[in-house]
C-alpha cells in the first residue's frame, strides 16, 4: 500500500495543536501546517528547529548602530561642522548626546527592516508570488495539516477523526518541489 | 505547599545588618562637625590630601545661580558656613538616600501590584502574597522618611534650604515659590500621599485575605476598582512626592519629567526586588507553584523597565544639555564635574549591563543570572537616588564611607525584616482568585 498525502482540516487551534502532537508521536511526516494566525507552540509541537532570526536581528541592529555612528561622524564632524545653539561640533565624543536619538532610530530601522526582509526571504515570499496554501479557507478560520498518510491509511484516518478533524482529503501525490 | 515561617537566619541576618548600619550611622553623626570651627579643621585636614583649598563658586549644585545668586551672595554668603552646612548635611543625606530608596522600592511594588490587579493579569497571581509582603514596608518606610524630613524642618540639617527663612529672604526664586514650598503645606502633602498609599495597601490586603475564604467574584471586582482608582491617585501623588522630597532639595532647579524619571527608577528596583525575593523563597522550597515562566516574565519586566528608565534619564539629560540654560544646566554640571564616575557608572549599571545580559531569552529564566543582574540593578538604582540627593546636599564633599554604607545596611536590615515578617503573616499562595489556575499553569510558549 502506497503512502498517500492527506489534507486534514481543523477549526480550532487548540484541537489542531493536540492533533499535531499526536501525529508527531505516531512518527508520521508533516509537510506543512497552514494557519490563519500564528499558533503559539506549533513549532515546538512539530519539532521544528528553533529560529535564529533573533540573532540575525541583533547583528542587524549592531550594523545599524555602526552605520549611524559613522554617518553622524562624517556628516556632522568631518564634512560640515556647524555651531548649533552654541554647541560647536568638532569631536564626536563631545556631541554624542545629540546624536543618540539618531543612533537609536537607525539601530531600530536596520534591525526591523532587515529582519522583515530576512523573514520574507526565508519564507520564500516576494511580490506576485502565487499562494502555496492548498485551501483558501486557511486564510479565514480553518487550519490545515498537509501530511503523509503513514503506512496504515485507515488507522491514521481514525486517529485524525478522534483528534477532531472536520475533514480529511486524500490528494494525489505531487512531485515534491 | 507549606506556608512561610520567618526563619532564624533571616532574623539574625537583618539584626546584624541593622546593628552594623547603626554603628556606621553613629560614626557618621559623631564625625560630622557641630560648629564652624570643627568644619574648618576637617577641611584643613582634607586639603593636605587632595582638597586644594580652592573654592568653587557653585558648589551648592545650582543653589545659587548666575542671575540672582551673586546679588544674594553678597549679602550673606560665607564659604566656611556653606561647607559647614554641607558637612553637617552629610550623615543626614547618607541616611536620607537609603530611607527614600527602600521606601520607593516598596512603593514601586505597590504600583506594580495595582497594575496587575487593574489589568486583571493572569500570570502574576502566584506572586501576590510576595508583593503584599514588600508593600508591608511602605508604612514603616514612609514614617522613617517623614522623621528625617521633620528633623530637616527642625533645622537639624540643611538638606532643604528653602526651609530656612534666612535663605528664602535673600533668594528671589525661592521667594516666588513659597506658596508651594512652605513647611506646613509640605507636611500636609506628605501626609496625604502616605495616607492614600497605605490606605490602598491595607484595603487590598484585607480584601485579598478575605478572598482566601470566599470564592465570591465581587471581591475580585472590588479589588479591580480600588486598583484602577489608586493608579490615578498614585501617578499624581508619586510625581508630587518626587518634587517635594527630591527635587526641592535643589529649589532653583526643575524638570518636568522628573516624576516619571523617579517612577521608572522605583518601578524597576521594585520589580527587581520582587524577583530576588521570589528566587530566594523558591530556593527555600516555599514556592513550588512558581515556574520558570514566572521568573522569565519578571526578568522581562526588569529588562524593559531598565530601558524605559534609561530613556527618561537620557531625555531629561539631553534636553537640558542641549538647551544649556544656566538655571537648568547647573544640575548636570555639578553631577558631571564632581560625580563623574558615579553619574555615568550608574548608567552602565542600570542600562548597559541589564540590556546586554538580559537580552537573551534563556538568561531570563536562569535564576543565577537574574540574581546577578538584580543585585547590579538594585545597586545601580541606589546610586541613582544617591546622585539625586547628594550633589545638592553636600556638593563636592561626598564620599563613600562608613556612614553611607552603614545607612544602606541599616535600612536594608529593616526592609528585610519587615518584608519577610509580613510574608510570613499570610498563606503564601492566594486562594479564591478567579485566575489562580491560569497563573499556576502559566507557561510562556517559547520556553522549553
Amino acid at each position: 500500500m502506497s503512502v498517500k498525502r492527506l489534507h486534514v482540516m481543523f477549526d480550532d487551534d487548540d484541537v489542531l495543536l493536540d492533533a499535531v502532537k499526536e501525529i508527531v508521536k505516531n512518527k508520521i511526516y508533516i509537510y506543512e501546517v497552514y494557519c490563519p494566525f500564528p499558533v503559539h507552540g506549533l513549532d515546538k509541537a512539530m519539532k521544528l528547529k528553533p529560529t535564529n532570526i533573533s540573532i540575525a536581528t541583533f547583528i542587524y541592529g549592531c550594523i545599524g548602530f555602526t552605520v549611524a555612528v559613522l554617518m553622524m561622524y562624517y556628516i556632522m564632524i568631518v564634512d560640515w561642522p556647524q555651531d548649533i545653539g552654541g554647541k560647536p561640533s568638532f569631536t564626536l565624543i563631545e556631541n554624542i548626546p545629540s546624536f543618540v536619538p539618531i543612533i537609536f532610530e537607525m539601530t531600530v530601522f536596520f534591525a526591523a527592516h532587515l529582519m522583515v526582509i530576512t523573514f520574507y526571504m526565508k519564507s520564500k515570499l516576494w511580490p506576485f508570488k502565487a499562494a502555496e496554501n492548498p485551501d483558501p479557507s486557511t486564510t479565514d478560520d480553518k487550519f490545515l495539516i498537509d501530511m503523509e498518510s503513514g503506512s496504515n491509511l485507515s488507522k491514521t484516518k481514525n486517529m485524525l477523526k478522534k483528534m477532531g478533524a472536520i475533514s480529511i482529503k486524500e490528494v494525489k501525490e505531487q512531485s515534491e518541489k | 505547599m507549606k506556608d512561610y515561617k520567618l526563619s532564624k537566619q533571616i532574623k539574625r541576618f537583618s539584626l546584624i545588618l541593622i546593628i552594623l548600619g547603626a554603628i556606621g550611622i553613629a560614626f557618621g553623626f559623631y564625625s560630622a562637625p557641630s560648629n564652624i570651627d570643627e568644619s574648618k579643621e576637617i577641611l584643613a585636614n582634607m586639603s593636605q590630601d587632595d582638597y586644594g583649598g580652592e573654592y568653587v563658586d557653585d558648589v551648592h549644585g545650582g543653589g545659587y545661580n548666575q542671575e540672582f545668586g551673586y546679588e544674594a551672595l553678597s549679602h550673606h554668603y560665607d564659604h566656611d558656613k556653606h561647607v559647614f552646612y554641607q558637612l553637617q548635611n552629610k550623615p543626614w543625606a547618607a541616611i536620607y538616600v537609603p530611607a527614600l530608596f527602600f521606601m520607593m522600592i516598596s512603593l514601586g511594588v505597590l504600583a506594580f501590584y495595582a497594575i496587575q490587579r487593574a489589568s486583571q493579569a493572569g500570570w502574576s497571581i502566584v506572586l501576590y502574597r510576595l508583593m503584599e509582603g514588600v508593600t508591608g514596608y511602605l508604612l514603616p518606610g514612609s514614617i522613617l522618611v517623614i522623621i528625617i524630613l521633620v528633623f530637616s524642618a527642625l533645622k537639624f540639617n540643611h538638606l532643604f534650604i528653602w526651609m530656612d527663612p534666612e535663605v528664602v529672604a535673600y533668594d528671589e526664586i525661592i521667594r516666588n515659590k513659597v506658596g508651594y514650598l512652605n513647611i506646613p503645606f509640605f507636611f500636609a502633602r506628605a501626609i496625604i500621599y502616605i495616607t492614600g498609599w497605605v490606605l490602598y495597601r491595607n484595603i487590598t490586603r484585607r480584601l485579598s485575605l478575605k478572598q482566601d475564604t470566599n470564592n465570591d467574584v465581587s471581591v475580585h471586582k472590588k479589588l479591580f476598582k480600588f486598583s484602577a482608582g489608586f493608579l490615578v491617585f498614585f501617578l499624581i501623588s508619586e510625581s508630587m512626592m518626587s518634587w517635594d522630597w527630591i527635587m526641592s532639595i535643589d529649589p532653583h532647579w526643575f524638570s518636568t519629567l522628573f516624576g516619571w524619571y523617579v517612577f521608572a527608577g522605583m518601578f524597576v528596583s521594585g520589580i527587581t526586588t520582587l524577583a530576588l525575593i521570589t528566587i530566594y523563597l523558591k530556593s527555600q522550597d516555599y514556592l513550588d507553584f512558581v515556574n520558570e515562566s514566572h521568573i522569565h516574565d519578571l526578568a522581562k519586566f526588569m529588562f524593559g523597565v531598565s530601558v524605559f528608565w534609561a530613556y527618561l534619564w537620557f531625555s531629561q539629560f539631553m534636553l537640558i544639555w542641549y538647551s544649556n540654560i544656566p538655571e537648568e544646566v547647573t544640575y548636570f554640571i555639578t553631577r558631571i564635574e564632581d560625580y563623574n564616575l558615579l553619574f555615568f557608572g550608574m548608567v552602565v549599571l542600570n542600562l548597559i549591563f541589564p540590556l546586554i545580559v538580559l537580552m537573551n531569552s534563556d538568561f531570563k529564566k536562569t535564576n543565577f543570572i537574574v540574581i546577578l543582574t538584580g543585585i547590579v540593578i538594585v545597586i545601580g538604582h541606589y546610586l541613582d537616588v544617591y546622585n539625586m540627593i547628594m550633589p545638592s546636599a553636600v556638593g563636592d564633599m561626598w564620599s563613600f564611607g562608613a556612614t553611607e554604607i552603614g545607612g544602606f545596611l541599616f535600612f536594608l536590615g529593616i526592609f528585610i525584616y519587615v518584608v519577610f515578617k509580613e510574608i510570613s503573616k499570610a498563606p503564601i499562595m492566594v486562594k479564591g482568585d478567579p485566575y489562580v489556575v491560569e497563573s499556576k499553569t502559566f507557561q510562556y510558549y517559547n520556553l522549553d
